[in-house]
């Protein structure tokens, strides 16, 4: 799974890698599977709810994503890029920020794509493009722009029927041990929270009830392009860190505390990951040029 | 990649990080400073001055204490029933106006025009102060009608707790009628009006709940009172339609005529939107979608919100007024939401009926972004009035949820829980406590002019508005005769304040007081449209508008420099038409229903 980011299909990966994916789910093309699935998110908001503050909204947001990777991928690397991932991309933007403008969610799609050709560390992007264009969007424009901070819906099926079904593609994915880890961290640390300030545990736990939270767990902290690749326990320490630097911003009254939160952490992470995995990858070619000496 | 694309790229992502900067310059309209009051009348032709309390009115409105197991967010709980509306309650063609309280044992006020610039309150002396207490509930809001068109307006309160209805004496004190009317015990009610939707000459009453009616917000057994979702409750209060049936009785007939909701409403209008003689109705409903309903010639209402294109984003709907924003005959209908920087924009809406439209294909596009209409704050009360006599219609907005300890926020706790699951929002025991923290408190009034060509500016403290209390109910009204539309603001927790105009005096203006026969009396419903310099402007008189608020019942319109105004047609609530040509301007005209024409 990846928000907003490059072709699953391009990480070159090894067996033992945990970022190893199947080629084919349900006898899908791997790739079409995230695309699928936000959308049907989308679909099911929208015709149930009518959560889209407007279809020219999201549709801008998808058309300067997917527009902006075809331009940059043929630019930069010469050939048409898979577009899921741009569409992806503008989709999370169109749904996860609120604006009374057209211009934040072309500019936000847009930051997105660019960042992800633009940050990046020996072939690497740091950040995630979605969470990078929205964190960005939040912190420089809050006049303009706000995040998702509603419920779809007074239903609670819904909500169960989109946890459900994404965890299950999750699993087929290979990466619904970031997803169970952060969900248990974020529950861990509502308790703290609710004893550190004395409301009370569902005040806390409230905010993973909402469909941004299925958006951020399902769709930006499994993105395999900007999850560390070490191993699935490095992951898992990923996503509980994730989770505890939101706590901390959570207790400074932070609204946009999840966003800010991998904003910060996934970089970090990323850098020592691809740090750890180069010098792995040294002293293996030494042992192999020893060897073969 | 090759090290000029890097650059390249680094820079296009440094300029779109600075975007927002730019884009700022170009969308924020910088706060204008206060002027003189001759500055502001050469640039835009009016100012304001601030009169309460030399007029004589030093009301205060106070909140109720509900039951402490809402203690914790007891402020954000009892955050609304400052209302004000408006009425020549004595016919001495000087308007009065009545206001609610909501402290328990607190007096509502009846503020008798004293015809010299000062008011005194009558409310002890005529019978209609005391109506709020812990056992019968306080006020909301009230709105007048003459429901037994005897002359003489008489006065309905909406509550939480039991509504009461008081008759008009002619003009000499009030007789409670409530039990004659068998209102329910119990409503917590925001909003009300009366209208005549069956054009049978007798005002009916429309009231709208917001808490659902079987909970005593005083004597709470459970905690689960809040709506099941912040955008998508439907566990409100329901809506009444009571039809008078004359001699001060009503039938409750809302769920035979098609109104079965239970939205959180808080405000509510009624306007004839398509030109069929009958009053269409407008809910603005708190955590949800609007409500529009279309009016069947009387005989039931069509729920339209969703085909319409008004009731299908949900947002915070806290008032409803309309005003034909363009002059081109079409009522346009202004809904407050809330908007508050980085957090939630859910901004206000301005919807304008789509141009050419069959009466029943209507739908309304949002224009509030355009006009720029859109962000006032936490909004609650507006009123449209042509402030300046220049002969389009301004805005006039309150903004201001709850200001308690300056400087301090509630919203991250607020926002945290109102994101949640209906088993958490909808339980008062899950909200974070508000510790005396502000949500949106200290924000300032707008007031909105209209260039006549789509687009507003906010003028509010070039003109005098500078003050930051919470805002609820807005009336606009002539209180002294003089042509200029002044401006009565209800306050919650706050004095009320009495905005004063003063206009240019070469702009001609002309008024009209309404008298039905055929119709009901008090003309509710009737249309006057003006024609002048080939343009239009229709004005509808209401029996309620805005949020917990009714305007001078009067008819008033500006027309500029414009000496001559073409005609007037005046379009009475029974269907009766009537064209005065060529009336006289800088003066307010009489006119009684003539005979079917």
């Amino acid at each position: 799974m990846n928000a907003g980011t490059t072709d699953i299909a391009d990480i070159k990966m090894n067996p033992e890698s945990p970022d190893r994916l199947p080629s084919k789910i349900l006898g899908l093309d791997a790739r079409f599977i995230a695309p699928i699935l936000i959308t049907l998110i989308l679909l099911v908001g929208q015709l149930s709810f009518g959560i889209l503050e407007s279809y020219p909204k999201t549709v801008l947001a998808i058309l300067t994503a997917i527009a902006l990777e075809l331009v940059l991928g043929k630019v930069i690397s010469g050939k048409l890029p898979h577009l899921a991932s741009a569409y992806i991309s503008g989709i999370s933007v169109g749904i996860l920020i609120r604006s009374p403008f057209l211009w934040p969610f072309a500019l936000c799609a847009a930051i997105s794509i660019v960042s992800k050709y633009v940050l990046r560390w020996r072939g690497r992007h740091l950040w995630n493009p979605s969470n990078f264009g929205v964190a960005a969007m939040l912190f420089l424009a809050p006049w303009a722009v706000a995040s998702l901070s509603i419920q779809w819906g007074n239903n609670i099926w819904p909500m169960l029927a989109i946890w459900v079904l994404g965890s299950i593609i999750i699993y087929s994915l290979r990466r619904f041990h970031i997803t169970l880890t952060y969900v248990i961290a974020f529950l861990a640390f509502s308790f703290l929270r609710s004893q550190f300030t004395g409301h009370s545990f569902l005040a806390e736990v409230a905010p993973i009830t909402g469909p941004m939270y299925q958006l951020f767990i399902f769709f930006m902290i499994t993105d395999p392009k900007t999850t560390v690749r070490s191993s699935k326990w490095a992951q898992c320490v990923v996503a509980f860190l994730v989770a505890a630097v939101e706590c901390v911003l959570r207790l400074g009254e932070y609204v946009h505390a999840p966003y800010y939160a991998l904003f910060l952490v996934g970089p970090i992470t990323n850098v020592i990951d691809i740090w750890w995995l180069s010098g792995r990858t040294n002293s293996s070619r030494d042992e192999v040029a020893t060897a073969a000496s | 990649m090759t090290y000029l694309t890097k650059v390249l790229l680094a820079l296009l992502l440094a300029a779109m990080l600075a975007t927002p900067f730019v884009l700022r310059k170009i969308y924020h309209e910088e706060r204008l400073a206060k002027a003189d009051t001759s500055t502001a009348l050469d640039r835009y032709g009016f100012y304001f001055e601030e009169v309460a309390r030399v007029s004589g009115v030093d009301f205060v409105h106070t909140a109720p204490t509900l039951d402490s197991k809402l203690d914790h967010i007891m402020p954000q709980i009892a955050s609304m029933g400052a209302g004000v509306a408006v009425s020549d309650f004595d016919r001495d063609g000087w308007p009065d106006f009545y206001l609610t309280n909501s402290g328990e044992d607190s007096l509502n006020a009846l503020y008798r025009n004293n015809s010299d610039g000062t008011f005194s309150d009558v409310a002890s002396e005529l019978g209609v102060a005391n109506v709020n207490g812990r056992e019968t509930g306080v006020s909301m809001g009230a709105i007048w009608g003459d429901y037994d068109n005897d002359g003489f307006e008489d006065l309905f309160v909406y509550k939480w707790g039991k509504p009461e209805l008081f008759h008009n004496d002619a003009g000499k004190g009030f007789t409670r009628t409530t039990d004659t009317a068998h209102f329910p015990d119990w409503i917590n009610a925001n909003t009300a009006l009366w209208f005549d939707y069956d054009r049978d000459g007798l005002l009916d009453l429309f009231i709208g709940g917001y808490f659902r009616e079987n909970l005593n917000l005083w004597k709470l057994e459970t905690t689960e009172i809040m709506p099941e979702s912040f955008e998508y409750a439907s566990n409100g209060g329901r809506k009444y339609l009571y039809r008078n049936l004359g001699a001060g009785r009503f039938e409750e007939v809302s769920e035979r005529m098609g109104i079965k909701s239970n939205r959180w409403a808080l405000a509510v209008g009624a306007a004839d939107l398509r030109g069929t003689g009958y009053p269409d109705l407008f809910i603005a409903n708190d955590y949800g979608v609007s409500e529009l309903f279309f009016n069947e010639r009387g005989t039931r209402f069509l729920d339209v919100g969703a085909t319409t294109g008004v009731g299908f984003a949900p947002k915070s709907g806290m008032n409803v007024s309309f005003g034909d924003v363009m002059n081109t005959g079409g009522q346009s209908i202004y809904v407050s939401n809330i908007s508050e920087q980085g957090v939630l924009l859910q901004g206000n809406n301005l919807w304008m009926p789509r141009a050419g439209a069959a009466s029943e294909d209507l739908k309304f596009d949002n224009v509030a972004s355009n006009f720029n209409v859109e962000l006032g704050g936490w909004s609650w009360g507006a009123q449209f009035a042509d402030l300046n006599n220049d002969g389009n219609l301004d805005l006039f907005l309150t903004n201001g949820y709850v200001s308690l300890e300056p400087g301090s926020n509630y919203w991250y706790d607020f926002s945290k829980v109102t994101i949640g699951n209906n088993t958490i929002i909808g339980d008062a025991k899950n909200w974070a406590p508000m510790d005396n923290r502000s949500l949106s408190g200290y924000q300032s009034k707008r007031v909105w002019l209209n260039d006549g060509a789509g687009r507003f500016s906010d003028v509010a403290p070039v003109v005098g508005v500078t003050e930051t209390y919470d805002g609820r109910g807005v009336a606009v009204v002539d209180l002294w005769n003089r042509g200029v539309m002044d401006v009565i603001v209800a306050n919650q927790r706050a004095p009320v304040l009495i905005y004063k105009n003063t206009v240019r005096p070469e702009n001609k203006w002309i008024g009209f007081e309404l008298e039905g026969s055929a119709s009901n009396r008090s003309a509710i419903g009737t249309q006057v449209i003006a024609f002048w310099n080939g343009q239009q402007q229709v004005k509808e008189i209401h029996g309620g508008i805005g949020f917990c608020a009714q305007n001078d019942r009067r008819v008033y319109f500006g027309f500029g420099k414009t000496d001559k105004v073409d005609k007037i047609v005046i379009r009475w609530a029974s269907g009766n038409t009537q064209t005065l040509l060529a009336p006289e301007l800088n003066k307010i005209h009489k006119i009684i229903e003539e005979a079917r024409t």
